[in-house]
């Protein structure tokens, strides 16, 4: 059966987001959503390495790794990519749009690292996307997670205010708001589905 | 990454030699800097995982495995490794031990090896093994290193059993797939538990109680 790019597309976004039911990229999403500001530039950013490296990924497993047999490589074959990736778009950015280097600057390097995107390499290998769907999986995770982080960077920023019990404050208090945030995402549930 | 806070702290109150030392490292490692209740890295895995506790054990072995082997392996080369290049070689050596295992759970137990999906390759982005090679093992002696790896695989894979135990027994009422008695007759499962949100309160009221047992006085937030 075929499941079309935009259902995909849909359904990674608000049904099965990345990070409220994969936990993936909780890493970066903890650290970096106390501001909106922050929380978007880095979003955006995912959103653009995600959907290159899952496209690349794609191209390099079944082009190459399936050809020459070595299924069992794809984890550092996966993340050499994204390194690579990551660090050719740094440069590139430097060198032709300086300002925006500035304000995409310091998130490149900590996507090297964001499990999100790794994350989505592997789940399109194991769901057997096909071009059309992994660009539509890569593109929906990729928004998905930038929603998440940009949802939560609201709330953290209106809870600064708020009397919070002294061993909550900080991480557990964040973890447990994004625990209501992934309830209010189950609502999204039926709507529709992908595996 | 990691802080380097473990360096001093394994320094300022030596207890004799590498014995006391090794000691320091492993308390350290599992309770004082835990990776994932004070620290709050790799937390991922540990939210994905401990939907049952069968599943969070194999994690928690995988990662004390892989810390080992790479705090190790990243030691022993740590005088012949450019530096620059240095983070590069981390992965590779990471992604190697990440291999074995997951091509082990392939051979051996392949349900198990379904059921964490993704997970396995997804502990090479796993912040505690780079942190860990990055602040530990490229500074320290081999065995010190592989004690270092050990402690914080074994404080990971405590917190992630904590959870994976409170998880399986209010979502479904089980242990291990084993029925609780009390569980399941004056109880009803609440689904909700082994879904997403459970995973978030759960560690978020760990963290909690983990700041409460250790004191209010350090305030080393990231």
């Amino acid at each position: 059966m075929e499941t079309s790019a935009w259902v995909i597309l849909i359904a990674a976004i608000f049904t099965n987001n990345i990070l409220l039911t994969n936990f993936l990229g909780m890493c970066s999403f903890i650290a970096c959503s106390s501001q909106i500001k922050t929380a978007l530039g880095l979003g955006t950013a995912v959103i653009f390495v995600m959907v290159m490296t899952t496209i690349i990924n794609y191209i390099v497993y079944h082009f190459v790794l399936v050809n020459l047999n070595l299924g069992h490589l794809q984890f550092i074959i996966f993340i050499a990519v994204i390194a690579a990736f990551v660090q050719l778009v740094e440069m590139f950015v430097e060198r032709f749009s300086p300002k925006l280097y500035f304000a995409l600057g310091i998130f490149l390097p900590l996507i090297t690292v964001n499990c999100a995107i790794l994350g989505a390499s592997l789940f399109m290998i194991i769901r057997n996307y096909n071009f059309m769907q992994s660009i539509g999986y890569g593109l929906g995770a990729g928004m998905g997670w930038a929603l998440a982080i940009v949802l939560l960077a609201g709330l953290r920023q209106k809870m600064r205010y708020s009397h919070i019990p002294e061993p909550f404050k900080g991480v557990a208090i964040a973890m447990v708001v994004t625990g209501v945030l992934a309830m209010t995402f189950m609502g999204f549930a039926g709507m529709v589905s992908i595996q | 990454m990691a802080d380097n806070k473990q360096m001093t702290c394994a320094t300022c109150k030596p207890k004799g030699l590498c014995g006391g030392k090794g000691l320091v490292t492993l308390k350290d490692g599992a309770w004082a800097n835990n990776p994932l209740a004070i620290q709050v890295l790799g937390i991922c895995s540990a939210l994905a995982v401990t939907n049952r506790l069968e599943n969070s054990l194999v994690m928690g072995a995988a990662l004390i495995f892989v810390t080992i082997g790479s705090n190790l392996f990243v030691s022993i080369l740590r005088k012949v490794t450019p530096h620059r290049i240095r983070m590069i070689a981390e992965v590779a050596i990471i992604a190697t031990f990440v291999i074995l295992f997951d091509q082990f759970l392939k051979a051996f137990y392949w349900e198990m090896s379904k059921q964490l999906g993704p997970y396995v390759g997804l502990i090479i982005t796993n912040c505690i093994v780079m942190g860990r090679a990055e602040a530990f093992a490229l500074q320290n002696p081999p065995i010190l290193s592989m004690v270092d790896g050990a402690a914080n695989g074994f404080g990971y894979a405590v917190v992630l059993a904590i959870i994976g135990f409170f998880r399986e027994l209010f979502g479904t009422g089980e242990i291990m797939g084993h029925k609780i008695p009390l569980f399941t007759d004056m109880y009803t499962p609440n689904q909700l538990m082994i879904l997403a949100p459970g995973a978030f309160f759960t560690l978020g009221i760990v963290i909690a109680i983990f700041n409460i047992v250790k004191g209010p006085d350090k305030e080393e937030k990231k």
